[in-house]
C-alpha cells in the first residue's frame, strides 16, 4: 500500500488536519497518559496509570483475575434449556405456550441485564489493556442477538473463549471462538448436514455461513487468494460441528459429518471417517496463514493508533507473529515498543462504548454509584445504559464483520449529538462533587488544549464546564 | 479574554457557524429543482429469486421444492412469468398504477468471492474493483450536482453509510434524536470544536437537523419523506435483515414489511411530491438458485433491484433474465447476471438531475457503460 510513515497519505483528511494540529500544538501528553488513555479505559482519580509498555504488558497476566465490583450474575443459559426441553416436547402438555412465553421472555430480559454487565468492568479494573483486548477481539469474532439461542449464547462466547485466550497463540483463540456455541448458532453450522451423511437421509444440505466467515473474516480476509471452491469445502469438512446444550460446549456429531476428504486451499483433510480433529487442523493452517498474520496485525494496529497504521508498525507486528507462530503477547509487545504507537496522539476516536466507560473514569464514579444506577428505573435509564443510542450496544454488533474502525463512522452529526446528550444527564448528576478544573487535570493533563480548558472553566455551571469536557475533541480522541 | 468579552465571541462564532456551508443545505429555500431520488440499500444480500420469483419457469420447483411451495401460497402473480412474495402485496396497487417496477438480474461488477462486506463496499463506492473508491458514488453526485448547496442530501438512520460519506457535505440523521443548544452553549462548543473539522461539522449539522428533529419511533423512511417534501432532493436509508441462510421464507417476513412501509410512507408522506420522486432500491448480490439443507439460500451472484416512484413508467419486470435452468447458472449455481445494476442508478440521476453522461460513466460510477435508456425511463 503506502510507503514508510513519513509518505502515508491517511484517507481521511479532516483526521489528518486534526491530528496534525495535535502534533504542533505546545501540550505534549506524558507516556503513562498515552499508555492510559490510548491503550486503556482513561484516566480514574485515585487509579495510578501504567506507567510504560511493561506495565501494560503486565496487565495481561493480572486482567483475568480482576471481578467487577458487582454483577447482576445473570444465568440465560437457564432459561434457554428450560425453552427447548418444553419446545421438543412432543406430548401435549398443558400450559406449553405460557412456558415458551416465560423462558422467551427471561432469556430476553437476562440478555439485557447481560449487556449492563458488560459495561461495568472496564469502568472499574486497572487492567484497562487487557479489557480493550478483550472487547477488540470480541468484536473480530463478532455474535450477535438475532434469534433465541443467539441471544442465550452471545454474551458467553467473550467469557469461554475470548478472555482465557488473548495472551496466547492465535491458534488457540481462533479454534475456542470459531466453534463456540455462540458462534455455531450464530453463523447456522447448528443446521449445517452433509448432503451424504447419515443423518442428511435426502433431506440434509450444507449451509456455507460459518466456513465463508471463519476465511473471510477471522482469518485470511477476503483479499487473500482463496475460492468459492475452498469455502465449500471448507463447509463440508465443518459439518458435524455443532453444540452440546448440557455443557454449552462445542459438540461433533459424526452422523451429520459429510464424508470423504475436502481440499481446503490445496490440503487435504479428513477421509479416515469424521473427526473434529481435522477440524482443527484446518482451523491451525487457517491461523498460521500469512494473510491472517498481515491481516491481524494491521487491524490491531488500526484499532489502537491509527485508523490507517504505519506500515513500518503493522510490518514490525507481523514479524513477532511469525517469529512467535502467532504468540499473540509478542504481537502486542511488538506493537507497544514501536515509537508510532506512542506518537500521532488523538488520531483516534474513542467509539462509544470505550466512550462511555472512560467518561465514568473520567468523573471518579464509585461502584455504588453505578450499581444504584443500574438498579434505578425508568427516569435514568439513559444515563444507565445509553449504548442503543449511541449505536453500539454490547453484545450485539452490526453484523460478523464487527463494528466499523473508522473515526468517520462514529462522530456523526447523529452519533456526537447523542454523545453531547449523554454527557449533559450524567455532567448534572457528578457537578455537586467534581470540579472541571479537577476533571481537566486529572482525566485530561497535558492534553487539553486551549479553546478546551477556557471553555471547560468558564463555563457558566461547573455542570456544563465538565460536559464540555468531556464533549470535546481531546476527550474524544486518543 | 475575559469572561463576558469570551462568550460574546462565542456567540458570534455560533452565528459563524449557522453559515457554514454544512448548514446551508438546509437552510436555502431555492432548490436546484423539484426531482426526488431516493436510494435504499438492502443488507444482507436479497435473494431476487425469492422475493420476485419466475414462477412459471419449470426449474423454479426443482431448484427450490421447500421454498417455492411457501412462497407460491400468496404469491401476487406480476406478469405471465414472474411474482412478487405476498407480504409485498400491498405494492401490488403500485405496480398497477405503474409506480413500481423490478430490474431483474442485475449485479454490481462484483464476482466470485461473495463476501457481504466487499459486496455492499462495491454497490456504495459504485466502483469496478474492492478497495479502490473511498467515498460513495451518492457523495460524489451531490458534489457535482449544480448549485450542489441548495440540494439537501440526507442519509436517514443511525448506522454510518459509505453510500453518502465523503466530501460533499452530507446530512446523517436518526429520527428523534435532537440537539438543542443554547447560544451560549453553541459558542462554547463552536470554540472547542474549532480546531477539528469532524466535529465541528458533525454538531452543526446536528443542530440544524434537530429543526425538524422527527419523532423517535417514527420510520427512516417517514422521516425521510418529510425532508423531501420540504427541501431535501436525496436521501438515502438502508433496511437489513436479507441475509437468509436459513428458514428463509420466515425470515424474509420483517425486511419485507420493512421495504413495504419504507415504499409506501415515502409514496404517502410526500403528496403531490411523488410524482416527481424515483425510489432505487438495490442489494449486495442475489443468492443462489437451489435452497440449501436449511431452507434457506447461500451467497449468489444475480439479483434484483425494485424501482418505485411517480417518476417511473412502471408495473413491468426490466433488464433480460437469462432462465434458470442447470446450463444458464452462473458457475452452475446463481442466477447469471446480464445487466450492471449500477446503469439504472445512473439513468436515475440523469433523469432526476441532469448529471451528463461523461460524469455519470467516470467521476460517480467508474468504467460504466450506461447504453440505451431503459424502459422504465418515462
Amino acid at each position: 500500500m503506502q510507503g514508510g510513515a513519513g509518505a502515508t497519505e491517511p484517507p481521511h483528511p479532516r483526521v489528518e488536519a486534526a491530528w496534525r494540529h495535535d502534533r504542533e500544538r505546545r501540550v505534549k501528553p506524558s507516556r503513562e497518559t498515552i499508555a492510559a488513555i490510548r491503550f486503556g479505559y482513561g484516566l480514574r482519580p485515585g487509579e495510578a496509570p501504567p506507567a510504560d509498555a511493561d506495565a501494560l504488558m503486565a496487565q495481561l497476566v493480572a486482567g483475568p483475575a480482576f471481578a467487577p465490583p458487582f454483577a447482576s450474575g445473570v444465568d440465560l443459559l437457564e432459561p434457554f434449556r428450560a425453552f427447548e426441553a418444553v419446545r421438543t416436547d412432543k406430548s401435549e402438555m398443558a400450559g406449553r405456550q405460557d412456558a415458551l412465553r416465560t423462558a422467551r421472555q427471561q432469556i430476553r430480559q437476562g440478555f439485557a441485564r447481560a449487556q449492563r454487565d458488560r459495561a461495568i468492568a472496564p469502568i472499574f479494573s486497572p487492567h484497562g489493556f487487557f479489557e480493550r483486548l478483550a472487547w477488540f477481539w470480541s468484536g473480530h469474532f463478532a455474535v450477535a442477538g438475532k434469534n433465541l439461542p443467539a441471544i442465550a449464547f452471545a454474551p458467553r462466547l467473550e467469557a469461554d473463549a475470548i478472555r482465557p485466550h488473548l495472551a496466547g497463540p492465535f491458534r488457540l483463540l481462533l479454534r475456542a471462538a470459531a466453534t463456540h456455541p455462540a458462534m455455531v448458532v450464530y453463523l447456522d453450522q447448528t443446521n449445517s448436514i452433509g448432503p451424504n451423511s447419515p443423518a442428511a437421509r435426502g433431506r440434509g444440505g450444507l449451509n456455507e455461513n460459518l466456513a465463508r466467515e471463519i476465511i473471510e473474516l477471522h482469518t485470511l480476509g477476503v483479499g487473500a487468494g482463496y475460492t468459492q471452491q475452498d469455502v465449500r469445502q471448507f463447509a463440508e469438512l465443518l459439518t458435524g460441528l455443532t453444540y452440546d446444550l448440557a455443557t454449552a460446549r462445542p459438540d461433533f456429531v459424526p452422523r451429520r459429518a459429510e464424508p470423504g476428504q475436502e481440499l481446503i486451499l490445496g490440503k487435504l483433510y479428513g477421509g479416515a471417517g469424521p473427526d473434529i480433529r481435522d477440524v482443527h487442523a484446518a482451523l491451525d493452517d487457517l491461523a498460521a496463514h500469512p494473510a491472517t498474520a498481515k491481516r491481524l496485525c494491521a487491524k490491531l494496529a488500526a484499532h489502537f493508533v491509527a485508523d490507517d497504521p504505519p506500515e513500518s508498525l503493522v510490518a514490525a507486528m507481523e514479524a513477532a507473529w511469525k517469529r512467535s507462530d502467532g504468540n499473540l503477547s509478542e504481537v502486542y509487545a511488538a506493537m507497544l515498543d514501536h515509537d508510532e504507537s506512542w506518537s500521532r496522539f488523538g488520531e483516534k476516536v474513542k467509539q462509544p462504548f470505550d466512550f462511555v466507560a472512560s467518561a465514568w473514569r473520567a468523573v471518579g464514579a464509585t461502584a455504588e454509584e453505578i450499581e444504584a444506577l443500574h438498579m434505578d428505573s425508568r427516569p435514568r435509564a439513559f444515563l444507565a445504559n445509553p449504548f442503543a443510542r449511541l449505536n453500539q450496544e454490547p453484545y450485539n454488533p452490526p453484523g460478523p464483520q464487527g463494528w466499523p474502525e473508522a473515526a468517520e463512522a462514529w462522530i456523526t452529526p447523529q452519533g456526537l449529538s447523542a454523545r453531547i446528550e449523554w454527557v449533559s444527564y450524567l455532567a448534572r448528576e457528578v457537578a455537586p462533587r467534581r470540579d472541571p478544573r479537577a476533571l481537566l487535570a486529572e482525566a485530561l493533563p497535558g492534553v487539553a488544549g486551549d479553546a478546551t480548558t477556557f471553555a471547560a472553566t468558564n463555563a457558566a455551571e461547573r455542570w456544563e464546564g465538565i460536559a464540555l469536557a468531556l464533549v470535546s475533541p481531546e476527550f474524544n480522541r486518543r | 479574554m475575559d469572561r463576558r468579552a469570551f462568550l460574546r465571541s462565542g456567540f458570534a462564532l455560533g452565528c459563524a457557524a449557522a453559515a457554514a456551508p454544512a448548514l446551508t443545505p438546509l437552510r436555502l429555500l431555492a432548490a436546484p429543482g423539484e426531482n426526488r431520488l431516493v436510494v435504499i440499500v438492502l443488507r444482507g444480500a436479497m435473494d431476487g429469486l425469492g422475493v420476485f420469483p419466475p414462477a412459471a419457469d419449470r426449474e423454479y420447483a426443482a431448484l427450490r421444492p421447500g421454498l417455492a411451495a411457501q412462497v407460491s401460497k400468496d404469491l401476487v402473480p406480476l406478469d405471465g412469468r414472474f411474482g412478487m412474495d405476498g407480504r409485498l402485496a400491498a405494492l401490488e396497487p403500485l405496480w398497477r398504477a405503474e409506480e413500481l417496477a423490478v430490474a431483474h438480474a442485475v449485479s454490481t461488477p462484483y464476482r466470485e468471492k461473495r463476501s457481504h462486506f466487499d459486496g455492499q463496499d462495491l454497490l456504495e463506492n459504485g466502483g469496478e474493483e474492492v478497495g479502490v473508491l473511498k467515498d460513495g458514488w451518492l457523495n460524489r453526485v451531490a458534489a457535482l450536482l449544480p448549485g450542489a448547496t441548495a440540494a439537501e442530501a440526507l442519509s436517514v438512520g443511525r448506522d454510518a453509510m459509505l453510500l453518502t460519506s465523503g466530501a460533499a457535505p452530507f446530512g446523517s440523521w436518526a429520527p428523534g434524536q435532537q440537539l438543542i443548544l443554547r447560544n451560549d452553549e453553541r459558542g462554547l462548543l463552536t470554540r472547542i470544536y474549532a480546531q477539528d473539522p469532524l466535529f465541528a461539522e458533525a454538531v452543526a449539522m446536528a443542530e440544524a437537523l434537530s429543526a425538524d428533529a422527527g419523532e423517535r419511533r417514527e420510520s427512516a423512511a417517514a422521516y425521510a419523506a418529510r425532508r423531501l417534501a420540504g427541501e431535501a432532493r436525496i436521501a438515502a436509508f438502508s433496511i437489513g435483515g436479507w441475509d437468509t441462510h436459513a428458514n428463509q421464507h420466515g425470515a424474509l417476513g420483517h425486511p419485507l414489511a420493512a421495504l413495504s412501509e419504507a415504499i409506501l410512507s415515502l409514496r404517502s408522506g410526500l403528496g403531490s411530491a411523488w410524482s416527481r420522486t424515483l425510489v432505487v432500491a438495490m442489494t449486495e448480490f442475489g443468492r443462489t438458485a437451489r435452497e440449501n439443507g436449511n431452507r434457506g439460500t447461500d451467497h449468489g451472484t444475480g439479483g434484483a433491484a425494485l424501482l418505485a416512484g411517480g417518476a417511473l413508467r412502471g408495473g413491468r419486470i426490466y433488464g433480460s433474465f437469462p432462465g434458470i435452468a442447470e446450463r444458464q447458472l452462473y458457475g452452475g449455481r446463481d442466477l447469471e447476471p446480464t445487466e450492471d445494476v449500477r446503469r439504472h442508478a445512473a439513468w436515475a440521476i440523469s433523469a432526476q438531475f441532469g448529471l451528463p453522461r461523461a460524469a455519470l460513466e467516470s467521476a460517480i460510477f467508474p468504467g460504466l457503460d450506461m447504453g440505451g435508456a431503459p424502459g422504465w425511463l418515462a
